[in-house]
């Protein structure tokens, strides 16, 4: 057998890939199902009841994908610049922070869109600067970012817990580890009443849609974009390639540190070390899913998010254990690597 | 400065830093017999989690104790077969197919330990292995009660530290699989298949990583939790970089990051006013620290990462 | 026919890579004590056909006999059984291993206890001094200078018992002299009773060291010879298979100075990369830097480029210190840059042919950081059509042209904006005649247009073409000029070896 690359990679297989991906997960994660004694039918139905089956459900649905998109857009921005930022969930947590630290005092005396700015711009600093160690420890002495941006997610874990269990402790939440709340008037509008769902998700989308217009159309683009394909000919061309890799690193950090901001200000409030069931890993599989495109984030989000809400639900009604939601995201993820192959090579033999 | 200097001198704290060493001597090999193959196996924090779910369920279940550690081995080369079909055949991203190991391992971990397994408030508990003093041996002071008084699995990882620098240097398959992290073109021109030895080696190489997870639900720890890993694969991942490729370096690597991790935890009880978080973020920029102090140093195999397919240069 | 049954036998050999068939209905025989040479353009084929041969590859018809009986297809394993040994182009070796290391390899079951390095060694010492092959077992492989690693590639066949022995254009890499020395190695050997076939594009090798040549051209065997029977001038004319003349270079008056190295230093790995060299390029001249491979060409390439910083000495451009340049200020001042390894550095293969084309110059079509596209490509569309670059529109992935033809799109994006400076680093390598024809028509017409033009090349018939003076490279060292008329084989041939007259720092005592 021998992999003979296509000349052109065709835009149907690229769309292709993850749906095929997507099936052959659910079919690979029926067999564990029915080792429940569940149906997958039923298993499968009840999800999808409980993702979109009331509006209830499906405002949680994409609760959950607000930030989902921005976590899988960090990666994806990453990825294609060949920067294997694997510190999603440590950034996410350091904007969050940063939202927390900053949202109930001086920044209140501020007009409200001036105050998101500010919170916004903090978040997004916070989860820069904690990617920028990794990529400029990788610069200057040669360290594999993977390990590293995997080791500070540990650490930034342990730092939330240091926070909210000190100087950022919430005298009122009865001994339970959780951050003083943001001020009330700054937690963003709910977008549809009576619901979690809040306007995040809309900033969520603008935001992938600037990225998109970057990527595509400006020269930082272009330029990001030799030099994930071919660093030593974009270097040639005149490509400052520590330099767009620091601003890449910078982008995509900011881009998961916004994803804490907009979930403290949005549906919970405040930071507990719990507030995140794996964003910053799951957004890696979005950014797969997505075959890194920012467009395809927004759909592969919702579909992760679905799998995560409807597996919550389906469990409650079946006794599933929800962890089927985990495995059937990373069968996807390992699934669509494949599929990806076959859009670049056919097989020969 | 005087407690420290006292803990340091106890040979209890010594014993203990054996024991913690042990799943990092395990792992750190795993990862050191992949990765001289030419694959970077990021699987292994799943693939080290699966083996502490599998080992300690099938003791749970009744049979012994090695019967656990074997299973789980066989449970983390079938994790590492499916890493080495979709890194080594079909080339694709080490980085993002060792991710979704990890992923894809510890999901079914979790899955696997809820579907079967009843869990009231506390997790239930099997009896682990107990130390065994080695007869003689354990008889001189000092040593004896800080070397020779181990869990059996903690002396399988010292033997297999040995049996592996060995057998990398001198004996036909080590030099292949050397020689296959080096430059497979080189492998395949002497009529050896490269890819068939970078597969057995993930294969292999994954069983060990398992084993480490095992030794923690059969050795250290008593019973099964989830994130009861806690990073200690990507903690390997950092140490074979700290060890240049090279077993023995790996145990002094695991050795003196297990003291530190000992002392810290001894620390804790006699320094006040220091959060217990400080020192729990210790061992992670420890190893932060030893990468940035190798890394431009480091020798690493040529083709590590490199996918081989026959007739592309 | 009274020929002995032949030890090697191809029989109707057919490969295709896609559309492309690269070797078709190929037949062969190689007879025992016999030197035979594949002669043939890049891209004819001869790669290939040896990768079958060894086993790198399947072929999708065809067999391979050795000694009568059928060697099984994809296997080198069963390749070196029976008796065939291959010395690549690019050398199998792994660096940080010893000479025996890559050498024993293979040699044993895999489930052995030992290596018996002492066994093996002595053998290898052993083999060393029967062919004449001297290295050291214990060295490691990356210390050694590439003739010694050839000889470890050699022995590695040898070690196995080889009784055929491929060389994959082995003087690719080599001076003259040891090339020489190569083939009276391979001599020797063939008296012994090997059986070695050489692939070769030279004709004097070819000419000199060959009984029979078999020569290549579009995958087919186009010819047959015995080498007594043969001339240069008709093995020329059977490989290219059309007569086509390179473009002569016109003589006419060199300028003022443009680019002026004195005693230009670059270090690299703890050594010299280059050392104290000094050259002027002129105004309408093409000054050749001939050498073997390896000898410092790259780095200055890599300074001329802005990519790399020199430690000592000064270089300018119309009297402006460029030793600390960067690539893109480089291209702004008017240089203009062909690199040394197209796919690796010239072109971003994954791109379009319109991103290749302006990648150099984004700031020229871009507006508030966004690229205006529909110059962009308007751009790229004229270079297509004043270079004639083929089988490509703007919107092509770069990767789908031809070696050809994409380095006319690297010249035409230097040569668009009129460079007052061009580097051309091996310009031609790797390809076919018809390329190489335009490739250097272009060159003169930028030359006859007022460019300064630093040709590096290790093609010595392409820089005696070109050039208007030459240097040699040696060690990092560059030897006087001395102009093009005066070039002939004998004291190229001394340059190269780094035997030259006048000693450095003498002439620009002007």
């Amino acid at each position: 057998m021998r992999f003979e690359r296509r000349e052109d990679v065709s835009l149907t297989a690229l769309l292709v890939a993850p749906f095929a991906a997507v099936a052959a997960a659910l079919l690979l994660c029926a067999g564990l199902i029915a080792m429940a004694g569940v149906s997958p039918w039923v298993a499968y139905a009840e999800m999808l009841k409980g993702a979109f089956g009331s509006r209830l459900a499906i405002t949680e649905t994409f609760t959950r994908a607000s930030p989902l998109i921005l976590t899988g857009l960090a990666a994806a921005v990453a990825f294609r610049a060949r920067l294997w930022n694997i510190g999603g969930e440590g950034q996410f947590y350091m904007g969050a922070l940063a939202a927390a630290a900053l949202g109930h005092a001086t920044v209140t005396a501020l007009p409200l869109p001036l105050a998101w700015a500010v919170l916004a711009g903090a978040g997004m600093a916070a989860g820069a600067l904690l990617l920028l160690v990794p990529a400029i420890l990788r610069l200057r002495f040669g360290v594999d970012e993977v390990v590293t941006t995997l080791l500070l997610n540990f650490v930034v874990l342990l730092f939330v817990g240091l926070m909210v269990e000190g100087v950022l402790k919430d005298p009122m939440a009865f001994g339970w580890p959780q951050s003083v709340p943001v001020a009330a008037g700054l937690r963003l509008p709910d977008l549809v009443p009576r619901s979690r769902l809040h306007v995040g998700i809309v900033l969520a989308v603008v935001v992938v849609l600037v990225v998109w217009l970057v990527q595509s159309r400006t020269v930082f683009g272009a330029e990001t974009r030799a030099a994930g394909l071919n660093p030593r000919a974009a270097a040639f061309a005149g490509v400052p390639l520590t330099a767009t890799l620091v601003k890449v690193a910078a982008l995509s950090g900011g881009l998961a540190g916004l994803a804490g901001v907009i979930e403290v200000l949005g549906p919970v409030g405040y930071v507990t070390t719990t507030m995140s069931p794996g964003f910053g890993y799951a957004g890696i599989v979005v950014a797969m899913l997505a075959a890194l495109h920012p467009l395809g984030v927004v759909a592969a989000s919702v579909f992760v998010a679905t799998i995560f809400v409807g597996a919550d639900a389906m469990s409650r009604a079946t006794g599933v254990p929800s962890f089927i939601a985990d495995v059937i995201m990373s069968v996807a993820l390992l699934a669509m690597l494949a599929a990806l192959l076959f859009t670049t090579y056919r097989v020969r033999r | 400065m005087m407690e420290a200097l006292e803990i340091l001198t106890n040979a209890s704290l010594w014993a203990a830093v054996l024991r913690i060493a042990t799943p990092l001597i395990f792992g750190v090999l795993g990862a050191l017999v992949c990765e001289r193959a030419g694959v970077l196996n990021l699987g292994i924090e799943g693939i080290m989690t699966l083996g502490a779910m599998v080992g300690w369920l099938t003791v749970y279940w009744g049979a012994d104790l090695w019967t656990g550690l074997a299973v789980a081995v066989l449970a983390g080369m079938m994790m590492g077969w499916l890493h080495a079909m979709l890194t080594v055949p079909l080339g694709l991203s080490q980085h993002v197919s060792g991710l979704g190991i990890t992923l894809f391992a510890s999901a079914l971990a979790y899955y696997l330990y809820r579907l079967w397994v009843q869990v009231g408030d506390l997790p239930p508990t099997i009896e682990p292995f107990q130390p065994w003093a080695v007869p003689g041996l354990s008889a001189i002071p000092f040593l004896g009660e800080a070397v020779f008084t181990q869990m059996p699995p903690t002396y399988l990882a010292m033997l297999l530290v040995v049996l592996l620098a060995w057998a990398l240097n001198h004996t036909p398959v080590g030099l292949a699989l050397r020689m296959t992290g080096e430059n497979p073109h080189a492998v395949e021109a002497q009529g050896l298949n490269p890819n068939r030895i970078r597969i057995w080696a993930v294969m292999a190489g994954s069983g060990l990583m398992a084993l480490g997870g095992a030794f923690l639900t059969t050795g250290a720890f008593n019973s099964f939790f989830p994130t009861m890993v806690q990073g200690r694969g990507w903690i390997c991942i950092a140490l074979v970089v700290f060890a240049s490729w090279r077993p023995g370096k790996a145990l002094l690597g695991a050795i003196l990051f297990a003291l530190f991790d000992a002392f810290q935890l001894r620390l804790q009880t006699v320094v006040e006013g220091v959060p217990y978080q400080l020192f729990l973020m210790a061992p992670y920029l420890l190893s932060i620290l030893a990468l940035i102090l190798v890394a431009r140093r480091a020798r690493v195999p040529e083709a590590l990462m490199q996918p081989y397919r026959r007739g592309e240069r | 026919m009274t020929d002995p049954l032949p030890v090697l036998e191809l029989d109707g050999i057919t490969k295709r890579f896609g559309a492309l068939t690269a070797n078709d209905d190929v037949s062969l025989s190689l007879q025992k004590g016999e030197v035979l040479a594949l002669l043939g353009e890049n891209g004819a084929g001869k790669t290939t056909l040896m990768n079958i041969l060894f086993g790198h590859y399947a072929a999708d018809a065809g067999e391979v006999r050795v000694a009568g009986k059928p060697l099984p297809a994809g296997t080198p394993r069963a390749a070196i059984a029976a008796g065939v040994g291959m010395v690549h182009q690019h050398f199998t070796l792994a660096g940080n291993l010893t000479v025996l290391e890559n050498i024993v390899i293979g040699a044993q079951p895999l489930w052995s206890t030992s290596l018996n390095r002492d066994a093996a060694a002595a053998r290898i010492r052993d083999l060393s001094a029967t062919f004449g092959l001297p290295v050291d077992p214990d060295a490691r492989v990356g210390d050694l200078s590439v003739g010694e690693r050839q000889r470890v590639e050699i022995l590695k066949a040898l070690y196995r018992d080889a009784r055929i022995l491929i060389l994959d254009e082995p003087t690719a890499v080599l001076a003259r002299p040891e090339a020489e020395q190569l083939f009276r190695i391979l001599r020797g050997m063939a008296q012994g009773g090997l059986s070695i076939i050489f692939i070769s594009h030279k004709l004097h090798e070819v000419m000199g060291a060959s009984d029979r040549v078999v020569v290549l051209r579009g995958g087919k065997v186009v010819a047959e010879r015995r080498t007594a029977e043969t001339n240069p001038a008709e093995l020329a004319e059977l490989m290219v298979g059309r007569a086509v003349a390179r473009p002569k270079r016109q003589a006419h008056e060199a300028g003022p100075p443009v680019v002026v190295a004195r005693g230009l230093s670059v270090s690299h790995g703890g050594g010299m990369a280059l050392d104290h060299v000094d050259f002027d390029v002129r105004e309408g001249e093409i000054l050749g830097i001939v050498g073997v491979s390896g000898n410092g060409q790259a780095m200055l390439g890599r300074v001329l480029s802005g990519l790399a910083r020199p430690v000592g000495g000064t270089i300018t451009f119309q009297g402006r210190d460029i030793g600390r340049l960067t690539p893109r200020q480089a291209v702004r001042m008017g240089i203009g840059r062909i690199p040394e390894d197209r796919h690796a550095e010239g072109v971003v293969g994954d791109l379009a042919v319109w991103e290749n084309a302006v990648l150099e110059r984004l700031d020229e079509v871009s507006r508030w950081g966004f690229v205006r596209r529909a110059a962009a490509k308007e751009r790229a569309a004229a270079l297509i059509r004043r270079f004639d670059i083929r089988g490509a529109g703007p919107e092509t992935r770069t990767r789908l042209l031809s070696g050809g033809n994409m380095q006319k799109l690297i010249l035409g994006r230097n040569l668009a904006a009129g460079p007052r400076f061009l580097l051309a680093n091996q310009p031609t390598r790797g390809l076919d005649e018809g390329a190489i024809a335009a490739v250097h028509s272009e060159l003169l017409q930028a030359r006859a247009e007022g460019a300064a033009i630093l040709l590096i090349s290790e093609d010595l018939d392409e820089a005696v073409g070109l050039s208007d003076r030459l240097q040699a490279i040696v060690k990092g060292r560059l030897s006087e000029p001395i102009p093009a008329e005066e070039a002939d084989a004998r004291k190229l041939g001394l340059m190269m070896a780094g035997v030259w007259a006048a000693p450095q720092g003498v002439s620009h005592a002007v």
